[in-house]
């Protein structure tokens, strides 16, 4: 079958092969492995290091365990929390699916918190109401003390080690073989054995999470470097609104670590300099409890205002010694050492320093609710690409839109996980056999190594860490939680300065084997391109929804603007262009905009 | 000036090196609360591209950066620098294959995990809602549950030195437990059954190492003591 002019390259048939160990990557393939496919997953860490692992609060569900609730009131926060950005019908597909997937998830066995009468515990998460906004607080968010995401990360992890799922662990993923009928495999880089491989599926689906990492400080993990949208954009293919990077209002100040919106959930609140619970001011019903952009735009202005705390007063006060030790330790507990280990402060005594801190990536690989990739093609602008899917953070399904509810995202990905092992199940019934390929069809992704390899031999250029870090910086700068048009047009220009001297870095490493420099080489060649559209995408918006909101531009035009963007990256530079939400549920009634008050 | 901290690095290119050596580097205090993981950071970006080691989440919950710090295992991430005595001598994972510097072959720790089958085994028609637990049977899994398969506890074991490659270790053996003591899970008398062998279980001779290096706390040795007293219980 070796048809491939090349030794060096290994070559590996799977019927699908998924790029990302997380929480989506692991729940896809554990449905298509229990449905007799060969699935293998390509990671470029351990599975159990993926990101997901980090989420403590919880996952939403409609399961009414505490006080009634339903899948609908669900989707009416979830399409307000969207600042009506978010694609009406993947919401419906996802907040009908939460019951059955979090109790599908219990069955697996996830160590959910327990209520008295055995079923799951709930707990108050942030822009989460009852009957349409009407009837109060909801207790919708399902949680694992504040360990949700590890409980269900592992979980999925040893489901696919029972279902026989094939790890490839640190392979780092470099290019994607796509031609017109769409998308036949990957070519990666086995980081121990320094070596490359080609892998053939007749199934490609992307689950590798978010691009946090385009800013200095983020409560995501180093390797959240968006190398799935980098991916498609490197095929041709554009990704979406990548200019709406949600801001949570609660990382430990100038560290990033987060802390749980189930802080606020269980009865916490927010003080600024003067003692004042200012959350009060902003958001009179719901106060700590509004949607996270809301928050933190709430502690933005608070510290503009000089009332922020600290020498600098550039942050604000998380309290929750109130709600007493006991509670703390038995709900909170992850929040406690994390408090303790990187503040220095003993929350079930003194309050925490918090500020807005770069969390979520509500952009990214355009799909359809099937999670299969689309692209615009003429008058259409949900056209399929074959055998190409992206799930997760990775993806724009969009089920956030401007803004995401705490909660969400991991419902997010076990849902559309579900989802895509379903689509893929089905197409892979239509397509048998591994379809042939270019016989040249390694060469790029050989070439994208080798070049790095080559610059070791150069003492001239930046060196990577240092174009990282000013690419970084520019991001934070120029693209935070307020955002102006000189500032960004600035921004712009700056990063595609800091861009072209990416051509010219260089590297320290020679080593063929486990060469991390290397990684973080191909890593900041994928932030980079992100951070260029989501710096155009941000200038290009004129007007404030969700998590991008605009000094010169306050309010939301939904005349205009309600619109999802695509940009892609071509010879000139990035391109947009722009595509209508879909505001049309699959069964009920469209919720049309409407002006958002928590 | 900034206050300097001296480090000892340990280090290893398969390529080049015939043998390890450590290497001294000197990173300057950066800001109170550093961690370890900050100075690897600094030497790695500002110093020396070719330090090679493991990180992800920074905040201790992935497990990543297990290493041998001062000789006590730990994670880069959540170690303080303050306190440390210097040079802070770091070395990769006592006992391990070095693949490279501080990283070392996770596979056969990963595949002892796999081997006490880690996931729910039930007979039981999945019911409509979810399995109920009672608030009791759920903080039973308190202080297992929360393991990041770091490797910092089954590497500092002596017994698992000696015969690692037949004694499951503590990682292992605390997440066997995990699965025998919840209360959802029916396949006790079979993993019992497997566990009940001189070498799988027997070999852990209390010596305590994996309480001593946890970086979450939790207490292998509790549980391998409560997997014997299951054992014997059920002779009698």
């Amino acid at each position: 079958m070796t048809y491939l002019s090349t030794d060096n390259v290994e070559n590996h048939f799977h019927d699908v092969v998924i790029i990302g160990s997380g929480g989506a990557g692991m729940r896809c393939a554990l449905q298509l492995a229990d449905a007799g496919h060969r699935v293998a997953i390509v990671t470029k860490v351990l599975p159990t290091r993926s990101h997901t692992v980090a989420a403590q609060g919880g996952i939403n569900a409609s399961l009414g365990n505490v006080l009634s609730d339903h899948w609908h009131w669900h989707m009416y926060d979830t399409v307000k929390g969207s600042d009506y950005l978010g694609d009406q019908d993947a919401i419906e597909y996802m907040c009908r699916a939460a019951p059955r997937i979090v109790r599908e998830l219990e069955h697996q066995g996830v160590t959910f918190s327990r209520l008295e009468n055995g079923t799951i515990y709930q707990r108050a998460f942030g822009g989460q109401s009852r009957e349409f906004g009407e009837g109060g607080q909801a207790l919708r968010t399902c949680a694992a003390a504040d360990r949700t995401g590890h409980a269900i990360l592992h979980t999925l992890y040893q489901q696919n080690l029972r279902a026989g799922t094939h790890f490839y662990q640190e392979f780092f993923a470099l290019d994607l073989i796509t031609d017109q009928d769409g998308c036949h495999g990957v070519m990666a880089w086995d980081i121990a054995n320094g070596t490359y491989h080609l892998f053939q599926a007749k199934a490609v689906i992307l689950a590798t999470g978010g691009a946090g990492r385009v800013f200095k400080t983020t409560t995501n993990a180093h390797i959240c470097t968006g190398d799935g949208g980098a991916l498609v954009l490197d095929a041709g293919l554009p990704v979406e609104d990548m200019e709406f990077f949600q801001f949570h209002p609660t990382g430990i100040a100038d560290i990033g670590p987060l802390i749980t919106e189930g802080v606020r959930g269980e009865g916490g609140y927010l003080l600024n300099a003067e003692g004042e619970r200012f959350m009060e001011r902003y958001a009179p019903t719901a106060k700590d409890l509004a949607s996270r952009d809301v928050v933190s735009r709430a502690i933005a202005l608070e510290i503009r205002a000089g009332r922020g705390c600290g020498p600098n007063k550039d942050y604000v006060l998380l309290k929750l010694d109130h709600l007493g030790e006991e509670l703390i330790m038995k709900r909170l507990p992850n929040i406690h050492e994390l408090a303790l280990r990187f503040a220095g402060v003993d929350c079930t005594k003194e309050p925490i320093p918090v500020q807005p801190t770069m969390h979520y990536t509500m952009g990214g690989i355009p799909t359809n609710y099937h999670t299969e990739v689309v692209y615009t093609d003429g008058d259409d602008t949900e056209k399929v690409c074959g055998g190409l899917y992206a799930i997760g953070e990775a993806a724009c399904v969009s089920v956030h839109g401007a803004n995401r509810l705490g909660g969400n995202s991991l419902l997010e990905i076990v849902v559309f996980g579900h989802a895509c092992g379903e689509r893929v199940n089905a197409f892979l019934k239509q397509r048998r056999y591994h379809p042939p390929l270019d016989k040249d069809c390694w060469k790029k992704a050989v070439a994208r190594v080798e070049k790095w390899f080559h610059s070791t031999d150069r003492e001239d250029g930046p060196r990577v860490s240092d174009v990282r870090k000013r690419m970084q910086t520019i991001m934070q700068d120029h693209f935070s939680v307020y955002r102006t048009e000189d500032v960004m047009r600035e921004g712009v220009e700056q990063i595609e300065a800091v861009a072209k001297e990416l051509k010219q870095a260089r590297m320290d490493d020679a080593c063929r084997l486990f060469n991390t420099e290397l990684v973080e080489a191909l890593e900041l060649e994928n932030l980079m391109g992100l951070a260029r559209v989501t710096a155009a995408g941000a200038l290009a918006r004129t007007e404030s929804r969700g998590a991008h909101a605009r000094d010169d531009y306050p309010d939301r035009d939904d005349q205009l603007w309600q619109k999802h963007t695509l940009a892609k990256i071509g010879e000139s530079g990035v391109e947009l262009d722009y595509k209508p939400v879909r505001t049309q549920p699959m069964t009920v009634a469209s919720f049309p905009p409407k002006k958002r008050v928590y | 000036m900034a206050e300097i901290i001296k480090l000892s690095v340990f280090r290893f290119d398969p390529e080049k090196d015939d043998k390890p050596f450590m290497q001294t580097y000197e990173v300057p205090l950066l800001k109170s609360g550093m961690k370890l993981l900050d100075a690897l950071n600094y030497i790695k970006w500002e110093i020396d591209g070719t330090l090679t080691y493991r990180r992800s989440c920074g905040e201790g919950v992935c497990g990543s950066d297990g290493l041998n710090i001062n000789g006590v295992n730990g994670l880069a991430c959540i170690t303080p620098i303050e306190g440390l005595k210097q040079p802070i001598h770091v070395r990769p994972l006592p006992s391990m294959h070095v693949i490279r510097d501080l990283v070392v072959d996770m596979d056969h720790f990963f595949d002892q995990y796999r081997q006490i089958k880690p996931w729910l085994q039930s007979e039981s028609p999945m019911p409509e809602h979810e399995r109920l637990q009672s608030p009791e049977d759920r903080e039973r899994l308190d202080g297992s549950y929360e393991c990041i398969l770091c490797g910092c506890c089954t590497t500092s074991c002596p017994s698992w030195w000696w015969n690692g490659d037949r004694f499951l270790g503590p990682a292992a053996l605390l997440q066997a437990n995990r699965w025998i003591v919840d209360s959802r899970d029916e396949a006790t008398g079979e993993r019992l059954d497997q566990l009940e062998d001189a070498f799988r279980l027997y070999r852990c001779h209390q010596i305590m190492n994996c309480m001593e290096a946890c970086p979450k706390e939790l207490n292998p040795t509790a549980a391998i003591g409560h997997i014997r007293r299951k054992l014997l219980s059920r002779k009698s």
